[in-house]
């Protein structure tokens, strides 16, 4: 077991290092300068850019430029990256701790800071979107499921498949504008931190976690459904029923068992892909999280920003893979360990 | 194509002659595309589907000859029919509905906006199919390669797929359309505009939604090699190109033809999310995406217009992923749903 956990964190780490360096080679090969983004209309000004290459260290090639930034999420480092600026304006320097991933000159910010400013909002919105599509999805594909063929199945399955038919920001845009503003049906849905109210919090979070919900409600009803129906045509249920067990704990302590562990791992890594934010939704209601900021940085081609989003983005999606695997491995003992 | 494995061949012939040997009734072989169209003509539902994606896809194939011919306008505008005082709302109800405009008129332009949809049907279709053919086309040569070879080839290929499944793939594409749009002007000639915009959708979709098809694709082929066919065109002498395109492919069409259908929905989809957050081809340029972007900021005072394009988004994805079931139950009648 032990082994298997330190072969899997390894591989993960490799992994990480492949990754990181693949995601700068793509923004930093040269096809767009990025400094031209940096300045806005100041680029006009002689040596504007020259400063802000040197500040940045983009005047570096890739590989050294790749090996600054992992030491400076290990140990933190100082902008402007070039030493001889650093000396001749001390007034300018910005220290960036570690973990370090970066400094955006148009915010006049880490990127760490950044990240860490909006990522509350976007952690709040995967909860209520888990909450809503664990409780509809699985729900309704076990509901499904039973009524097989009847028309309960029919409705559910239907019913979901029209709603994931629709583009996300469709649905979203409709909720908002029609549902919550102009019937008023719901609460507005505004952010409140957690921290400051609670019900708001709650209130507040329900049509953007409805929206993000509903485009994996379909799925989760798909999947669990035909789980659910493997695996209640196993022989040993019908041990169960011929040795006389009541249906209930046949239910929920057999059947349930086998068909919904391997939804464990599909919700688990559904889930860490939304803690870097869901971007529709979250530009659809405004919200000020991890997704907003990406489309944002993205667009307005902040390229610390990005680059740190896409590296925070995957290593949560690699580490969540890890735990999946290790997690898996102790939930299911038939799982071999090779 | 022949779709059998020789082996089975020989044992349906044999059997069928020696049922006639002994004058017992005569048992018809079918072939596995017979017993596919007989089951597919039995599923009501999927036939009702199949005809709503062919007029789809018929309507997608013609609305530029139509729209050349002049029977569809998606680009005029017309300003008598516009309230240009009062906010640009179309004149007349439910957004300006009449003969003429069956689904009204674009506010602020006037244009068609029946036109601009049936347009937006063969941009949505073009990129789809095409990203699609891309995805399945890099996926099934990664999974066919990956699988048959196994070893350090197939341990790097599967590498490979979990690392381009790490990328976070709306921010990608996204953050990257900029540098690979410029790449495409600047050293390949695409012409700027909608060619390179379109390519880079195109491109982009298809490079990252071939991973998890190529891991059908890998684990299909792992257990079709171990089959005793394989076994005896190699033995035969067959060499690997011979086993990749006359043993193994004809194997692998049943997972290919479903997971084509099902991913051209989801391209559909992305699409229009992308067109949404400003990526790809741009407006005027009637692609559904653009279409529905262009009613969300009258959503309120004409929602005819706002509902419409999603309305014919809505009715591509569901029937094309009903299209897909469909196909699977047919296909694959073990598969339980």
């Amino acid at each position: 077991m032990y082994a298997y956990v330190i072969r899997r964190l390894f591989s993960g780490l490799v992994m990480l290092i492949v990754m990181s360096f693949a995601t700068f080679l793509m923004f930093f090969n040269g096809a767009v300068d990025p400094v031209r983004y940096t300045c806005g209309k100041a680029c006009g000004v002689p040596g504007v850019l020259e400063r802000n290459r040197a500040m940045l260290g983009y005047d570096d090639p890739v590989p050294v430029q790749y090996a600054k930034f992992v030491k400076g999420v290990f140990v933190g480092r100082d902008f402007p990256d070039d030493p001889a600026l650093r000396k001749s304006a001390p007034e300018t320097i910005a220290r960036c701790d570690a973990p370090c991933l970066g400094y955006s000159p148009k915010e006049n910010s880490t990127v760490t800071s950044m990240l860490a400013e909006r990522a509350p909002i976007s952690a709040s919105l995967a909860v209520a979107a888990f909450i809503m599509w664990i409780a509809f999805g699985v729900g309704g594909g076990i509901v499904a499921a039973l009524y097989k063929g009847r028309w309960p199945d029919k409705l559910i399955v239907g019913t979901a498949l029209i709603f994931y038919a629709f583009p996300t920001f469709f649905i979203g845009l409709f909720l908002y504008k029609f549902v919550a503003i102009k019937w008023e049906l719901t609460p507005q849905p505004v952010y409140t931190a957690f921290t400051e109210d609670p019900v708001a919090w709650a209130m507040g979070l329900f049509l953007p976690g409805l929206t993000l919900a509903l485009f994996y409600i379909a799925g989760y009803i798909r999947l669990t459904r035909s789980y659910v129906i493997e695996a209640a045509s196993e022989d040993y249920l019908r041990t169960a029923k011929a040795k006389g067990l009541d249906k209930r704990t046949i239910l929920w302590k057999h059947t349930m068992r086998s068909a919904l562990t391997p939804l464990i791992t599909l919700a688990a890594l559904d889930f860490a892909g939304l803690l870097g934010g869901a971007i529709i939704t979250e530009t659809v209601f405004n919200y000020q999280g991890l997704g907003k900021l990406a489309v944002d940085a993205a667009t307005t081609w902040d390229l610390p920003v990005t680059v740190g989003i896409v590296l925070t983005l995957s290593t949560i999606v690699i580490l969540a893979n890890i735990i999946v695997d290790v997690l898996y491995a102790v939930i299911d003992p038939r799982v071999k360990l090779a | 194509m022949s779709i059998q494995p020789p082996a089975e061949d020989l044992s349906t012939d044999v059997v069928a002659t020696a049922a006639e040997e002994v004058g017992a009734t005569k048992i018809e072989g079918r072939t596995p595309w017979q017993l596919v169209r007989m089951r597919l003509r039995r599923d009501k539902t999927t036939m009702f589907i199949l005809v709503v994606v062919l007029f789809g896809l018929i309507m997608g194939i013609t609305a530029p000859i139509l729209s050349r011919l002049g029977v569809l306008d998606p680009f005029s505008g017309n300003r008598e029919l516009i309230d240009v005082t009062g906010g640009g709302l179309p004149l007349g109800r439910f957004g300006g509905v009449s003969w003429a405009h069956p689904l009204g008129v674009v506010p602020g332009t006037g244009q068609d906006v029946l036109s601009r949809l049936v347009l937006g049907v063969t941009y949505s279709l073009g990129i789809a199919v095409s990203a699609t053919l891309l995805a399945i086309g890099l996926g099934t040569f990664v999974g066919v390669v990956a699988g048959y070879s196994r070893g350090w080839l197939d341990f790097w290929l599967s590498r490979l797929i979990d690392l381009t499944l790490t990328f976070p793939q709306t921010l990608m594409l996204i953050a990257l359309s900029p540098i690979v749009v410029r790449l495409l002007t600047d050293r390949f000639g695409v012409p700027e505009g909608d060619i390179a915009n379109g390519m880079y959708v195109v491109g982009v979709l298809g490079l990252f939604g071939w991973p998890i098809f190529a891991r059908v694709i890998r684990s299909q082929v792992l257990s079709i090699r171990e089959r005793e066919f394989i076994e005896a065109a190699r033995s035969l002498g067959a060499n690997n190109r011979r086993i990749y395109a006359k043993e193994l492919l004809p194997n692998l069409w049943a997972p290919i033809l479903i997971y084509s259908t099902l991913l051209m929905p989801q391209f559909i989809s992305a699409e229009a999310a992308l067109s949404y957050l400003g990526v790809g081809i741009k407006p005027p340029t009637p692609t559904l995406g653009n279409v529905l972007r262009d009613s969300i900021q009258y959503a309120e005072s004409d929602f005819i217009f706002f509902f419409f394009p999603a309305l014919f988004i809505a009715i591509l994805v569901l029937s094309l992923n009903l299209l897909g079931d469909g196909l699977r139950d047919a296909l694959d009648p073990k598969a339980d749903r």
